[in-house]
């Protein structure tokens, strides 16, 4: 059901860790969805250097991870910003349609991490355009 | 992958044909092929064929052969028995009572059945899966006109006190229908004695063809038709017969329940091995369901920390092939309610997995799972977020 490129990012899966001292760190999702996402920064000169992921989850959540902290490392804040779940998914080569949201999870913890740093810098943090793959307040699971 | 191992450990899902299974199948599609309808010769041997797995069936069940009616399946089976009842006795009342761990069969029936006006009751379950018998008697009201609960659970293997439920529905003479689909081969079966007045089979749980199984019903039990048509099945349920599949079954059933205690004793053994290894190699893992009264091939244990189905697919990656109770495998995002009506929170539901025993595990397959669960379970859990080493975890 999985793509070989999926498949490859869930067995040999890129930066697995959590990055000391980040410089951001972002963690998304709930244990009642089944996935949750940490992702953290290292930031020099407005540019990802390293990034790093945790995630609780299914094959696609992992995967997911994986392939956005590859795609954000190197990228400015902007572009990094602008890395949307579709980006993660063309990445993959595709996900099932009930695993996209895994791919959503990925962008939201990008955010998250991005505007950790923002906040850090004493900088406004950006504005999400689209809603949450999961509302946390109220701990129900969306796609 | 030509040499490629494959550990099966799926048992509850389906099963392999029985090489004698398939002998008995043999005849029924190309020599064999008449339409027990008809009335040439041909077509007698189908129909004594339909006969012989009728006996074989109402032996292996402790009823009379008049009392088996073959089916597509578990879901037809379940689907006839609720609707039928449902339907047929609605003048008399408009309860139905069942279980929240039920088949989505016998559930999604009962969803359906509220939508056409019937109201329905899910028992709990207590923390080991079991239906607590004063919870059924407290139920009931003078309009409940069907009492459905599973013989075992296909998720967490816990065994019903079914002679019990069945006992109190009798005294109020209201008809008791079991899912027996998990059952079959594992649990020694006496409809009479067990106070079942409608039970609910499915060949491929028990090493015969998929697409083939039987409802019994006690005779005198008002029931409608579901498969309305032609005058098959003593004018209960239409459809030319599945005559290689029935014929299959029958074999299949005959050899199931032959000695369940020796069959019992085989795959418990190895099962109580694999559990006791995992629970010792493995922190943080949880046996889900009744210790003692659960089938004897299944394993049912959540691993704190990770998810389901990653842990599915390392399996399968060694060529194990196993089940989960996580959401992500079902495309809902909800875990298993069968888990989370023992109780058992939901994050903790995620990290379920089911290893179900068969007839053809050896004691090398349980040695080559408890080589690779333990890796594939630490290796998840050093990537999850919730995991903070052997000593510092709490969910």
């Amino acid at each position: 059901m999985y793509s070989d490129k999926v498949m490859d990012h869930f067995k040999n899966p890129r930066n697995v860790g959590e990055i000391e001292n980040a410089d951001g760190v972002g963690e998304v999702g709930n244990p009642v969805c089944g996935d949750i996402m940490n992702i953290s920064i290292k930031v020099e000169n407005n540019i990802i250097t390293d990034a790093k992921f945790k995630t609780f989850g299914c094959g696609a959540a992992i995967a997911s991870s994986s392939m956005a902290t590859e795609l954000v490392t190197g990228k400015t804040l902007e572009q990094a910003w602008d890395l949307s779940n579709k980006a993660v998914v063309e990445a993959l080569n595709g996900l099932p349609p009930q695993k996209v949201h895994c791919s959503v999870l990925a962008e939201e913890g990008i955010h998250k991490a991005i505007n950790d740093y923002r906040r850090k810098q004493g900088l406004e943090p950006w504005v999400e355009k689209n809603l949450p793959a999961h509302d946390h307040e109220e701990m129900t699971c969306g796609t | 992958m030509a040499d490629r191992r494959i550990i099966y450990m799926d048992h509850s899902a389906t099963t392999c044909v029985r090489p004698e299974v398939m002998e008995a199948m043999a005849p029924y599609h190309a020599e064999n092929f008449g339409n027990p309808s008809s009335l040439y010769s041909i077509a007698r041997n189908s129909r004594n064929a339909v006969e012989t797995a009728r006996a074989q069936v109402a032996a292996a069940l402790g009823a009379s052969p008049d009392e088996i009616y073959f089916t597509s399946g578990g879901s037809e089976s379940d689907n006839w028995a609720i609707k039928g009842i449902a339907f047929a006795n609605r003048k008399k009342g408009d309860h139905i009572i069942t279980t929240k761990i039920e088949h989505h069969a016998v559930l999604h029936t009962c969803y359906y059945l509220e939508k056409q006006g019937f109201s329905v009751t899910y028992l709990p379950v207590d923390q080991h899966g079991l239906v607590n018998p004063a919870d059924l008697e407290t139920a009931i009201t003078d309009r409940t006109i069907l009492i459905s609960v599973m013989f075992a659970n296909n998720e967490i293997g816990t065994i019903e006190p079914v002679a019990e439920l069945g006992a109190i529905a009798k005294k109020h003479k209201i008809p008791f229908h079991t899912d027996a689909v998990q059952a079959i081969g594992n649990v020694q079966i006496d409809v009479n004695a067990q106070n079942i007045d409608l039970l609910s089979l499915s060949a491929h749980k028990f090493s015969g063809p998929k697409g083939v199984g039987a409802l019994y019903i006690r005779k005198g039990t008002k029931i409608d038709n579901l498969i309305h048509g032609g005058g098959q099945e003593r004018r209960r349920r239409a459809g030319t017969e599945n005559i290689a599949g029935i014929a299959g079954l029958g074999k299949a059933i005959e050899m199931a329940t032959s000695d369940i205690e020796a069959h019992n004793r085989k795959i418990r053994l190895l099962r109580d091995r694999l559990l006791d290894g995992i629970l010792k190699t493995i922190p943080y893992s949880h046996l889900n369901g009744h210790k003692e009264k659960r089938l004897p091939g299944n394993i049912n244990i959540s691993f704190e920390f990770i998810e389901g189905e990653s842990i599915l697919l390392w399996l399968d990656d060694a060529g194990i092939c196993a089940s989960t109770g996580s959401a992500c495998t079902s495309g809902s995002l909800e875990p298993s309610h069968v888990l989370l009506a023992t109780g058992l929170p939901a994050g903790i539901s995620h990290g379920s997995l089911r290893l179900t025993l068969g007839e053809v595990n050896t004691d090398a397959d349980v040695d080559f799972v408890l080589e690779v669960l333990p890796d594939v379970v630490s290796r998840l859990r050093k990537m999850s977020p919730l995991w903070k080493g052997e000593k510092g975890s709490g969910a």
